[in-house]
């Protein structure tokens, strides 16, 4: 795109109709970080859609997938910005499976995640709703005999004087113009963006009707589960299905890589039949994995110096000077993302083709993995993308894991199958938020401001060794591991931020909001301490370091004024704040609390956010709450722990969650900014563990430096 | 296998099944009504709440056969157009996001205003604690029973 809002159309769209008639305006959605292998598809595949029907409807194909966080509206919110349509005719789909040599194929679309969508997308869908309209009111001005100046539009209208005919009726004569050149309208000028709109795909969610990946049905689908390694890495060493295959409903027992899968008529038989089966397994290389032992190991690391980060003047010798220190050692565990809607893959194998049903983050990753395995074509696969029943990052896996584990099955049964995990399979499976341990040296200034400040982070990389890693983890530094964690560097002299990455069996995957997920934990309740440590209000003290940092700022101000941050509180309850950039937006958050008899009882959370122009502010509201609400989860529960191998937890009720009864009021409020554009489903749940953390020390005067909160101190 | 005849939505259903078979499964897999869902299986997550005679009960850990003669009703039984005062309200709060819980917030809800229509928000607590929320709506969904309940008659006994 130029600046006057005008695109480059060779990287952009393909104009075309369909048989039945109509407009087509298919356009590409292309990643800057090259996310598929390069046998996937071509880079100027054609992956996202708008489709007006001669019957007046509006079809739109999002390249990204709706998770909970809301695109399946947002999205359409921008192409309606420039189309004038009609929205109660809009019509949204995940980017369709194709045939190879169809006008829409290859059906890319790319990963979903870093909480991009809106950010990427905002000038591509405003434009394809822009060209379409042009289009549209050339081939109407046409039929009328005006000029399209004279032509105005409205609610899948066009109208000039007394002539008005719809979108449909011009469609596809539309199809067969030139493509315009268009510019976006003036943001003065808006109806949609900034605007709150309500969910299109609520209806559907709120009586049953929408399909999730885990409601596929279809005649002679049978549904398998696994029974997966104990520990993991551990392979089959002997199997007896005898029983298993004698109970009613079972149809096949197979092996695969990832364990035993048996096969049956529906879940509840094939239940029956993973639970008689007799394994013997060898236990492999991690039967004795302890995450006790193995966070000691981390604490030893980080008392030693690792790959540089970040380093200005000499911090080992200005920390022998201080005079005043903090010496600080932080533990954060491994964590499940538990997404409502248990994993879950559908798979049926044909002669030259293989089709698939999954909801997943990365559908063209999963694609060619699928491909490569059964060698096929990357468009003999055909993938489709029911409702997803949310993710946090765990659909994202890089390996494909569950949607591979369900191809082999199908592979090796020879059989159409639904592999479900149960939310044994989740919790125990693997694929956490990594365990990290932060070490934190401070020294203090007579001003009572930090003068040397050395931080040390160890724990497992995200993205080495994924299609990523090039762009995220180049040369072994995974910055996903150091993300948002120096914030207040700029004013300390003497500085150093380091990493070690460690090497553990255990898979890991990104999970909400990432690194700001323990960086933000520790900065933040260190920053605590030390305002603390100099007598001054933590927002007061805070202020000094964002002098050049106006939106850190807006935001902490904001959640100061909006908590009344100054007046206090009822007798009996405490507060803490916190305030952190990630994935380009400012969030800052104040908890009110009060604490009797260890029990933490959250009455209110305010929370203000700079994301930039915010398209669907009531979106942006619910991704805060939504991400507050999962923060808190994690910084009261939230932990895996591995004895001798094996993951102690393995359902809600020893990996709980945050319910009704324990849910403060949650206020969020929107800055009003002009900054640039930043994401909204991930932010939220970053600074939320250490305003609580915050609150504990206000109410308690105890300083908790591990996640979870302990239950008992 | 024994044969069970199950009353769902009003309409009457015959299926083979396996006496422990949970009735969540039954509806499913043998009825085909997919709107209930499982998230844990073990009664601890309300995904897959459906109203026996009225009563929510967790269908994960309920044997199709002490169902006996009571009539079931799941999430597609609500209404067939979103009309249900409790579906208006969760639209007007805009309460769902990935939706997946919602057919199991939306029964345990239900049958909370039936039987309390004025609901105080310790009786919210009571009421919807067994229902979990990955997403965390729990505030709209709040909120949405406020809503929904302000629309119902006040009655004397509450
Ligand atoms: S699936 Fe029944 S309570 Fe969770
Ligand atoms: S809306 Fe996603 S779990 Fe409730």
């Amino acid at each position: 795109m130029n600046k006057n809002g005008q695109i480059n159309r060779r990287d952009f769209l393909k104009i075309g109709t369909f048989a039945t008639g109509g407009l087509l305006v298919a356009f590409t959605v292309p990643d800057k970080i090259p996310f598929a292998k390069p046998t996937a598809t071509s880079e100027a595949a054609l992956n996202a859609f708008l489709r007006i029907g001669t019957d007046n409807s509006i079809h739109i194909t999002l390249s990204k997938v709706e998770m909970g966080q809301g695109i399946w509206t947002t999205l359409p919110m921008l192409i309606a910005e420039e189309l004038d349509c009609d929205w109660s005719q809009l019509h949204v789909a995940h980017s369709p499976p194709g045939k190879a040599g169809d006008f829409l194929e290859p059906p890319v679309y790319k990963s979903t995640g870093g909480s991009e969508t809106t950010i990427r997308e905002f000038d591509r869908y405003r434009m394809a709703g822009a060209i379409a309209r042009t289009m549209l009111v050339a081939a109407a001005a046409k039929r009328f005999g005006v000029r399209s100046e004279d032509c105005r539009t409205e609610n899948s209208y066009v109208i000039a004087g007394n002539q008005r005919i719809s979108y449909g009726d011009v469609a596809t004569e539309a199809a067969k113009l030139p493509v315009p050149k268009v510019t976006l309208r003036d943001p003065k000028d808006w109806k949609y963006i900034g605007k709150s709109r309500k969910r299109l795909d609520a209806p559907e969610k709120i009586n049953g009707k929408a399909r999730y990946g885990f409601d596929s049905q279809f005649p002679g689908l049978l549904t398998a589960l696994v029974s997966h390694p104990p520990i993991f890495g551990a392979t089959v060493k002997t199997l007896d299905a005898t029983q298993a295959k004698a109970i009613k409903g079972v149809r096949n027992v197979v092996q695969i890589p990832t364990g035993v899968a048996v096969l049956a008529d529906h879940f509840w038989a094939a239940k029956q039949g993973r639970d008689a089966l007799k394994i013997e397994w060898n236990l492999g290389e991690n039967a004795n994995l302890d995450t006790n032992m193995l966070t000691d190991t981390y604490r030893q690391l980080a008392k030693t110096e690792g790959l540089t980060i970040q380093k200005k003047g000499n911090v080992t010798s200005a920390l022998a000077k201080s005079e005043r220190s903090i010496d600080a050692e932080y533990s954060f565990p491994y964590l499940a993302h538990a997404p409502m809607e248990p994993l879950n893959c559908t798979v049926k194998i044909g002669k030259d083709s293989c089709e698939v049903w999954a909801g997943t983050q990365s559908p063209l990753l999963h694609q060619a993995e699928v491909a490569a395995f059964l060698g096929l074509k990357p468009e003999q696969v055909q993938f489709h993308t029911p409702c997803i029943g949310g993710s946090f990052g765990r659909r994202g896996s890089f390996s494909s894991d569950w949607v591979m584990e369900a191809v082999h099955i199908a592979k090796a049964s020879g059989k159409f199958i639904k592999l479900v995990w149960t939310r044994e399979d989740d919790i125990k499976g693997g694929y956490y938020r990594p365990i990290y341990v932060h070490n934190a040296q401070i020294g203090i200034g007579a001003d009572g401001f930090p003068t040397a400040w050395q931080h040390r982070i160890v724990g497992q990389s995200l993205f080495v060794n994924t299609p990523l890693a090039d762009v995220i983890a180049p040369k072994g530094i995974d910055y996903s591991s150091v993300t948002t964690g120096a914030p207040y560097s700029k004013s300390i002299p003497d500085y150093s931020f380091e990493l070690h990455t460690t090497s553990v069996g255990v898979p890991v995957l990104p999970w909400r909001s990432v690194g700001s997920t323990h960086t933000v934990f520790v900065v933040e309740t260190l920053i605590d301490e030390l305002a603390f440590l100099a007598k001054t209000d933590p927002v007061v003290y805070r202020r000094a370091f964002f002098k050049n940092s106006p939106r850190h700022l807006a935001a902490l101000n904001l959640a100061a004024e909006k908590s009344a941050w100054s007046k206090p509180l009822p007798k009996g309850q405490f507060r803490g704040i916190a305030v952190c950039e990630a994935m380009g937006s400012y969030v800052a958050q104040a908890v009110e609390l009060s604490v009797e008899n260890q029990a933490i009882r959250v009455h209110r959370v305010v929370c203000a956010i700079d994301c930039g122009l915010a398209v669907n502010p009531d979106g942006v509201r619910a991704q805060m709450e939504s991400g507050i609400v999962f923060g808190l989860t994690a910084a009261l529960y939230g932990e895996i722990t591995i004895q001798n191998g094996v993951v102690q937890q393995s359902n809600f009720h020893d990996y709980p969650m945050l319910r009704m009864n324990d849910t403060p009021i949650i206020d969020v409020h929107i800055v009003p900014s002009t900054g640039k554009m930043g994401g909204a489903g991930e932010p939220g749940t970053a600074p939320i563990a250490p305003a609580l953390a915050n609150a504990i020390f206000a109410a308690t005067g105890k300083r908790f430096r591990q996640l979870p909160i302990p239950a008992f101190w | 296998m024994p044969l069970y005849q199950l009353s769902i939505n009003g309409k009457k259903y015959r299926v083979n099944a396996d006496a422990q078979m949970p009735l969540l499964w039954v509806i499913r897999e043998l009825v085909g009504l997919t709107g209930t869902k499982y998230g844990c299986g073990i009664a601890q997550c309300g995904a897959c709440t459906v109203h026996l005679k009225g009563a929510p009960v967790r269908s994960c850990s309920f044997p199709v056969s002490a169902v006996l003669n009571q009539p079931i009703t799941t999430i597609e039984g609500i209404s067939n157009d979103n009309s249900h005062p409790v579906q208006k309200a969760w639209i007007d709060e805009q309460v769902p996001q990935c939706g997946y819980c919602q057919s199991g917030q939306i029964m345990s809800a239900v049958a909370l205003l039936r039987d309390n229509p004025h609901p105080s928000d310790a009786d919210i607590n009571a009421a919807m604690q067994g229902n979990i929320c990955r997403c965390g709506t729990y505030p709209r969904i709040r909120k949405a029973i406020k809503r929904a309940a302000a629309t119902l008659p006040k009655t004397n006994g509450q």
